[in-house]
């Protein structure tokens, strides 16, 4: 109905009564919607539709992904260690000389070993960058290691095409992560094992762990006991909790 | 002007509608006020996570967001994950909204209505100081609003964009890059956006205690989009030019009228 500039007192009771009974209906209607959010079945620890906002998030976001947008980096006199916020599976007493990764294919053979010496051969890189924790907090740090997509051309060969994810777990298997392949193929993506030029302390993740600006803090798992390649998402500790699974920064 | 519209009694009318608020405007307007809430709402509960802001100098804490018992009493603490649910799924409808309206308001010429000028900072001291009783007379409106609401309602979409940016800043920082880059940093991005919220809140008290004042047919009109107003008598043509009224005196308000 079109609306003129101006109407007679009549008219505008008229329209009054079928705004306020609209008005009337658009809440009871936002009331029930409300309702309906809240009540809904839940999908790993929030209601379903939340679920599917994260996941179309998600989608929006993997799909703006340029391999060439870099998280910001610092200066390293701007770096500090980081303070210590996750324990999850560091509780357990760790022998760090007989330390051994293991890295699984998506069907769960087993494709190799390898010893810290093996990670330290592959290429060095250093960065300084901005460590974001999911519960607001950023601190710089800086940390050394190797790419993992340098670690992961080892196994080029052994794996299929349609790999979408990496899962990591501790060595307890109490802590674990799955993170998406074009995250983990970035360039600031490293297995860490320096941080600030000295080898990571246990509490930050010894005596390997992965570091990446894209994720946020619950993704970059501490003391990787098992790396396995996936073809489809993985577990994921925190995003069964209620979390985003994708996490990207 | 239409002024023949008369009565059931067959008097002439003392009063009309004036359209002020369009349809479009109204929806939104009335869409917006539950989206913010959710926002500040689920925003909280992340801030509970990390809350770190205070007002201060130097290393004298003047106050605290928040004390502990506001967290108790609105049910924000250990709320994280659901909080960013919310968060990051309504911050998408809030946005589509405020587009629409900026659209919107746009496409209709509706703005004009709302942009301030050159004159608009005075103007809107004239009004403060007018609403504190500390001026008697009334600053007179340019159109629709006074000089203090173009200013406060302009300034609040911005607010809102400034809300929406600083949020994506902080949402995806290394995605979206030059806008992280524009606000000074993901941290600085981050307080950006917390101010903005509290901004917001100022607005929200200020506007409902204003509207309060400014009456019911100010109010329905956001509703119905029609303000009754009342026909001054020198508006009135009589059908019967012999029984003319006499001139009203000029009062203080129709000089502003």
């Amino acid at each position: 109905m079109p609306e003129e500039p101006e109407i007679s007192v009549e008219v505008y009771r008229q329209r009054s009564r079928r705004s306020l009974l609209t008005g009337g209906a658009a809440v009871v209607a936002g009331l029930f919607g409300w309702r309906w959010v809240q009540t809904q079945p839940e999908t790993n620890n929030i209601p379903s539709v939340l679920r599917s906002g994260h996941e179309l998030n998600e989608s929006l976001w993997s799909r703006l992904f340029r391999e060439d947008h870099q998280a910001r980096t610092f200066d390293r006199e701007a770096a500090s260690i980081l303070r210590v916020n996750g324990r999850l599976g560091l509780k357990s007493e760790i022998d760090l000389d007989n330390w051994q990764l293991t890295v699984k294919g998506p069907d769960g053979t087993e494709l190799g070993r390898h010893e810290l010496d093996d990670i330290k051969r592959l290429p060095y890189h250093e960065m300084t960058i901005e460590h974001k924790c999911i519960e607001g907090w950023a601190q710089i740090t800086n940390w050394g290691g190797a790419r993992f997509s340098d670690f992961m051309a080892l196994y080029e060969n052994q794996l299929p095409d349609n790999i979408s994810h990496v899962y990591l777990e501790t060595p307890d298997g109490r802590y674990y992560v799955s993170v998406d392949i074009q995250t983990m193929r970035h360039k600031q993506t490293l297995l860490a094992y320096d941080n600030l030029g000295e080898p990571i302390d246990e509490l930050h993740g010894a005596p390997l762990r992965l570091a990446t600006p894209l994720k946020y803090g619950i993704k970059q798992l501490k003391r990787i006991g098992e790396i396995q390649f996936l073809t489809e998402v993985g577990g994921d500790f925190w995003g069964e909790r209620g979390y985003d699974w994708y996490a990207g920064l | 002007m239409t002024v023949h519209t008369s009565t059931e009694a067959g008097q002439p009318a003392t009063q009309k509608a004036v359209l002020k608020h369009r349809r479009g405007s109204r929806w939104m307007h009335w869409i917006n006020f539950p989206l913010i809430v959710i926002m500040v709402w689920s925003g909280l509960r992340i801030y509970w996570a990390e809350d770190v802001y205070a007002f201060g100098i130097l290393d004298w804490e003047w106050f605290k967001f928040f004390p502990e018992s506001f967290y108790e009493s609105l049910d924000l603490n250990r709320r994280l994950a659901r909080g960013l649910a919310f968060h990051f799924n309504f911050a998408w409808l809030f946005t589509i909204n405020g587009l629409a309206f900026v659209i919107y308001t746009w496409r209709t010429g509706e703005w004009r209505e709302l942009a301030p000028n050159r004159r608009s900072l005075r103007g809107s001291l004239d009004v403060l100081l007018h609403d504190l009783r500390i001026r008697k007379e009334e600053p007179p409106k340019r159109g629709r609003y006074n000089e203090a609401q173009r200013l406060t309602y302009s300034l609040v979409i911005l607010l809102g964009a400034l809300a929406i940016l600083s949020g994506f800043a902080i949402f995806k920082p290394t995605q979206v890059f030059p806008l992280t880059w524009i606000l000074g940093g993901y941290t600085s991005a981050r307080v950006i956006h917390f101010t903005v919220t509290i901004a917001f809140m100022l607005f929200f008290v200020i506007h409902v205690l204003q509207v309060a004042r400014a009456g019911w047919r100010n109010f329905t009109s956001m509703v119905t989009g029609y303000e009754l107003v009342d026909i001054e008598p020198d508006d009135i043509e009589p059908d019967d030019p012999a029984g003319s009224a006499e001139p009203p005196e000029p009062t203080e308000e129709s000089v502003y009228a």
